[in-house]
């Protein structure tokens, strides 16, 4: 019994009031009562209550409209209508306007106990089940996808366009462009988002122990097999499979997740009994498929069934307007993880790694900002803490007038410790221009800050 | 030294309050004995209902709180209700010095079986506890064998004790 349960009690007859706020009293509730619906109205806004027990028929406002307009101030709050006499009518009303039940007058002494006590204890496991549900949702948030170039916007919409439905998804793009933070983002984007995500790297396991970990294996399968063990897509059931670097795997291989792509069930290693299986496929790689068929390395079938929707993650130099965004990302994260306070990535560093070709992508460079991070002096990044085996420019030789441009207004900026209206008469150019310049080449003083 | 006074309302077998008061004594450690006197309820009786209403009896036994009552408790045999509800087996003043306890519908040829006058005591003392118990302000206990505990039908009754739990007790005779 919820002890401190606040029931608020609203009858238009001073005995009703009378009995029954005491009866509850005794029962361990905190009562009040209100004579009509505007008093009752007034105590609802004054503070918060659990369940309120509502009579049909009352002066002036009635009942059934009263509870429409308690919802309207607390959804939460549970209403149990009182009538006098039952009808089909008043009580469909009622329940249509979200009453919780109705009770007949005069109320059983056990009935009317037990249906408040029942409404409490499904009120508040409804929103133990909203708290619990948010709570699974915040743990199984994949990371950030950081970006907002326009290449990144279409996967977003992607994303959001093949999430919800249960189509297989191939992802390609080359290592480090994030191909496993999609299929992330798009099992939380799916019905399947409170069944698990299994991941299977399948380029990282051998053949032999693959065929295993997907299909799983009877006990004495093979030397070694002391138990029987479940395999991942077992695991998955109803959830999502994500195999990465789906290019790496055998022909055989191939053909046995054909089957099970096509069938919708798996036979263990060492067994003939065909298990069902419930699960939606995301498949990545950084491999060709298409020239993989024309060499005959991979199967065409299998491909196809892959391929129902395919999202191609750019390179990061093609996305380098994001650079200043994921730099601040990363710098942010790693100043929690390393407790350090650097707030601000220095122009140059900033101007430095947007020169990179950064080859391994959004990996390298969160590695390259890790790094920096470690050496680097509260509260600033510099361009000297990041260390680059090749020097993009070297000693004031740049390849391009681009280059130059950029080199020029950065150093310019400094001297006037970015002063753009200073900056801007120096360079000759209005200020616009200049506004446009520091647009392109992804600076100003507020990106490349961090909290 | 006060008294736990009880108060006979219209028909009711003495030999039920003979039994009733060594046990209430026995539980709440004050000499127990029966007014000399019995309250006539007809005034608070509802014809349509065919019931008394146990509240307007409440009120009507203020006059008999005396310079030396503990508490007073009207046993009836008439069936109680309060307007909102279909019946109470009691009713009490929370903190107050009256209680009301009926036994009407703790006999078991109210629910059609043989009469059983060993159990008719056993649930007239635990009611009798519960009310006493609503008197020194306790409200239900979640414990479900604690005298406290709340009874809406018999079978709940039965289920409990006639005494009260440890943490009930506690707050009426310690802190």
């Amino acid at each position: 019994m919820s002890a401190k349960s606040r029931l608020l009690i609203v009858d238009d007859e001073l005995s009703v009031r009378d009995s029954l706020g005491k009866w509850f009293g005794e029962e361990g509730y905190e009562v009040e009562t209100a004579e009509s619906a505007s008093d009752a109205m007034t105590k609802l806004a004054q503070g918060k209550w659990h369940a309120a027990l509502v009579d049909i028929k009352m002066h002036g406002t009635d009942g059934i409209e009263l509870q429409r307009r308690m919802h309207e101030i607390d959804p939460d709050l549970v209403v149990i209508m009182m009538t006098g006499y039952a009808s089909v009518e008043t009580a469909v009303a009622a329940l249509k306007n979200g009453a919780y039940d109705y009770i007949t007058k005069p109320l059983d002494p056990d009935e009317i106990s037990h249906l408040v006590k029942k409404a409490l204890a499904h009120k508040q496991t409804e929103q133990e089940n909203v708290r619990l549900r948010e709570t699974v949702a915040e743990v199984a948030r994949p990371e950030d996808i950081v970006g907002q170039s326009t290449v990144m916007n279409h996967v977003y919409d992607a994303i959001e366009t093949v999430g919800p439905t249960d189509a297989t998804v191939l992802i390609t793009g080359e290592s480090g462009t994030g191909k496993e933070l999609v299929a992330r983002a798009i099992h939380h984007a799916s019905p399947r988002k409170f069944h698990p995500l299994v991941v299977i790297h399948c380029g990282a396991i051998t053949e032999s122990l693959l065929e295993s970990e997907l299909f799983g294996h009877e006990k004495g399968a093979f030397t070694g097999a002391q138990y029987r063990k479940k395999g991942k897509f077992e695991i998955a059931e109803g959830g999502t499979v994500f195999l990465d670097e789906i290019g790496d795997i055998s022909l055989k291989t191939q053909t046995d997740l054909l089957r099970v792509l096509q069938e919708r069930e798996i036979v263990r290693v060492g067994s003939n009994l065909p298990i069902k299986v419930d699960f939606r496929c995301i498949a990545a790689t950084n491999k060709d498929l298409e020239r993989m068929i024309e060499e005959g390395s991979f199967r065409p079938d299998l491909f196809y069934r892959l391929n129902v929707f395919r999202i191609e993650l750019p390179p990061l130099r093609d996305r380098r307007d994001d650079i200043p965004i994921l730099v601040s990302y990363f710098v942010q994260k790693f100043s929690q993880q390393m407790n350090k306070k650097i707030r601000r990535v220095s122009p140059g560093a900033m101007n430095l790694l947007q020169q990179q070709a950064w080859a391994g992508n959004v990996r390298e460079l969160e590695n390259a900002v890790e790094r920096a991070m470690v050496v680097a002096q509260e509260p600033e990044i510099r361009e000297s803490d990041f260390v680059f085996k090749v020097a993009v420019v070297p000693n004031g030789v740049p390849k391009s007038l681009e280059e130059i441009e950029r080199a020029h207004i950065l150093r310019t900026l400094e001297s006037v410790k970015w002063n753009q209206t200073r900056a801007a008469e120096i360079l000759e150019i209005d200020r616009v221009t200049l506004h446009h310049k520091l647009k392109k080449y992804g600076w100003s003083r507020p990106t490349v800050e961090t909290r | 030294m006060k008294l736990l006074q009880l108060l006979p309302i219209g028909n009711l077998d003495d030999e039920l309050l003979s039994h009733l008061g060594p046990a209430l004594a026995n539980t709440f450690q004050f000499p127990c004995e029966v007014l000399p006197i019995r309250l006539d309820p007809e005034f608070a009786y509802h014809g349509e209902r065919q019931q008394y209403h146990s509240s307007e009896i409440l009120a009507a036994m203020q006059p008999y709180i005396a310079h030396d009552t503990w508490r007073v408790l009207g046993v009836t045999g008439v069936d109680l209700y309060i307007p909102i509800l279909t019946f109470v087996f009691g009713e009490a003043q929370i903190g107050g010095p009256c209680g009301l306890v009926s036994a009407h519908r703790l006999r078991q040829e109210f629910y059609g079986l043989p009469r059983d006058t060993e159990l008719l005591r056993q649930r007239l003392v635990k009611e009798a506890v519960h009310e006493i118990g609503h008197t020194l302000a306790l409200t239900h206990c979640d414990d479900y064998q604690c005298a406290m505990a709340p009874s809406h039908a018999v079978e709940w009754i039965d289920l409990k004790d006639a005494s009260l739990c440890e943490a009930c007790h506690t707050r009426v005779f310690v802190g």
